[in-house]
């Protein structure tokens, strides 16, 4: 097939549900693109969604949603810019719906709104009883404590809808970068043998995935990495020709910077082997891969990026029931703020031992400017700190166990060293969904593609 | 005997994928490669971070990017849904291995 077009120009328009509205806003007003792909799911939001979804069946999507479409859509509908994204997360269905009654609402009528269902694989991933990669054990060990169980689909379902005219796709747990892939599959007709520009089209899509992180976001470090006007960081538009080869830069006058730096960095976010990355669409080779500056904000990709064959197996996320957790943060400040911290957990420990004979796996205090990244917990910081806060967590089996923590993190105000800062209270006691994977014939994962029109 | 800090000819991002984090290290010019190879093995990675990766190190290069990728196993004390550390996805990790410092010579 003829490339449909000879230059594909594609927006990166999140990183996360709740991400920044206004660079999208500014990507499709100003950017001169074809398509925006928003990501909404990582691996911790996907169960947060399936979490809320328990107790809101009928949502379980990702909330920014509408806020997103009102924002964006006027404007896509009236330049031709299809919309793609992942905030279907745990209730696509839902999603859908939601999206036809904004575009009714926006005057949008006709618009075609497509959604992919299939990456939900609950009830197949018990029926085959599969082993997890995490315990090595079977699925079935879970028992009811296994909720949710979500198939990482590749880019074809999408391409698919955009096939049938899509002006907006939503889907759950299509990959972040398959979705980046998706439109350039659809406009430049590639085959599914064209493993090398189906790997150049996922390299890409991994760029972008974290929208700002490609354009100076999550970079700044001064003096030695400085980005300017981060206040109004703009988010990345890729360039992409009918091979693959594309052009990284961002909106012109907006904040931020993209560099071989910025992109480099992005490029070794969250992954392993570069010689085996692996997507639903394609296993990708980007060990040989390199970025040239062309321009101010253009950055070109070079070197050698090699594509083999999909993977006969997809990976699949699993949320379990796992627990509790209970959390508290509390301050001291001034002279002996450091003393009174130390003072402060060496009571709270003592009383979850020897007074409440706590069952917890796990028990953990941090001071908060001292250690609570990757210090050492007995290391004494060398300069005094004006103010240490004390962090106590637990992780227990039972509900009641992780309430005996937060009790005594509660008690310690009257009962504990003096003056106490407490701040905003965070305290809470929340039930843990754990993440563990296991991967699935790709032939077993049927997906489906269902097509409203507004 | 010359040292420099990774901080002055580095920088780094770090992140998750479950138990396991990674970080991806990255000259700032490119002769400074050799030496990061050199000097930053999957050993110096795991010994630095020792209390907090529980699993092995692993290393890639990729040259053109004058980077080297660390993989570091069960790092994360079960993932950023399960852990009680305050770095539920570490990405703190990248910063904390730039207070590295190595020899310049041999």
């Amino acid at each position: 097939m003829a490339p449909r077009k000879k230059l594909l120009k594609l927006g990166g328009g999140s990183a996360c549900p709740g991400e920044r509205i206004e660079p999208a806003v500014e990507l499709v007003e100003k950017g001169g693109i074809d398509y925006i792909v928003f990501d909404s799911l990582s691996e911790s939001e996907m169960l947060a969604f399936e979490r809320h979804k328990l107790s809101h069946p009928d949502e379980g999507f990702d909330i920014y949603t509408e806020r997103r479409l009102r924002a964006i859509w006027p404007i896509c509908a009236r330049k031709g810019i299809k919309i793609i994204g992942n905030m279907g997360a745990a209730n696509p269905k839902a999603a859908q719906d939601l999206a036809i009654r904004v575009a009714r609402e926006l005057g949008l009528g006709g618009v075609k709104v497509a959604v992919v269902l299939g990456d939900d694989v609950l009830s197949l991933v018990k029926d085959l009883d599969l082993k997890v990669n995490e315990t090595e054990k079977r699925i079935s060990e879970f028992g009811d404590r296994l909720i949710a169980a979500h198939a990482y689909i590749p880019a074809d379902p999408v391409v698919e809808a955009l096939e049938a005219g899509a002006d907006l796709v939503m889907t759950g747990r299509v990959g972040d970068a398959s979705l980046y892939l998706a439109p350039m599959i659809f406009e430049f007709g590639w085959r599914e043998d064209e493993w090398d520009s189906f790997a150049k089209g996922i390299i890409l899509g991994h760029l972008f995935e974290c929208a700002g992180q490609l354009t100076g976001g999550y970079f700044a470090d001064p003096p030695y990495k400085v980005v300017p006007n981060l206040y109004r960081l703009g988010f990345p538009i890729a360039e992409v020709a009918p091979n693959g080869d594309a052009i990284i830069t961002k909106v012109p006058g907006s904040g931020g910077l993209v560099s071989p730096a910025t992109c480099a960095e992005q490029m070794l976010y969250e992954v392993g082997d570069p010689t085996r990355y692996i997507e639903a669409d394609v296993i990708s080779d980007f060990s040989d891969m390199g970025f040239e500056q062309i321009g101010p904000d253009r950055v070109a990709i070079t070197g050698v990026i090699k594509g083999n064959p999909k993977p006969e197996l997809l990976k699949v996320n699993l949320g379990v029931k796992d627990g509790y957790r209970a959390e508290g943060t509390i301050f001291y400040a001034g002279p002996g703020a450091y003393e009174r911290a130390k003072l402060a957990a060496d009571i709270i420990k003592k009383r979850l031992e020897l007074i409440s004979h706590l069952k917890a796996d796990a028990l953990r205090f941090d001071l908060l400017g001292i250690n609570s990244l990757y210090g050492s917990s007995d290391e004494k910081p060398e300069t005094v700190p004006w103010e240490v806060g004390l962090r106590v967590a637990g992780r227990t089996r039972e509900s009641a166990e992780a309430w005996k923590i937060m009790h005594e993190i509660e008690t310690i105000d009257n009962n504990g060293p003096a003056a106490i800062g407490r701040g905003l209270r965070k305290e809470d006691v929340t039930e843990i969904l754990g993440y563990y994977s296991t991967f699935i014939p790709r032939v077993k994962v049927k997906t489906e593609v269902l097509i409203e029109e507004a | 005997m010359g040292k420099v800090q990774l901080r002055e000819i580095c920088h780094a991002r770090s992140g998750d994928k479950g138990n396991t984090a990674n970080i991806g290290l990255i000259v700032y010019d490119e002769q400074h490669y050799e030496l990061i190879k050199r000097e930053v093995t999957a050993e110096r990675v795991k010994v630095f971070f020792k209390g907090t990766v529980k699993g092995e190190v692993e290393r890639y290069e990729l040259p053109r990017m004058g980077a080297l990728n660390f993989v570091l196993h069960q790092a994360l004390d079960g993932g950023s849904t399960r852990t009680l550390s305050f770095d539920v996805c570490g990405k703190a990790l990248s910063s904390v291995l730039l207070s590295l410092i190595i020899e310049t010579s041999v």
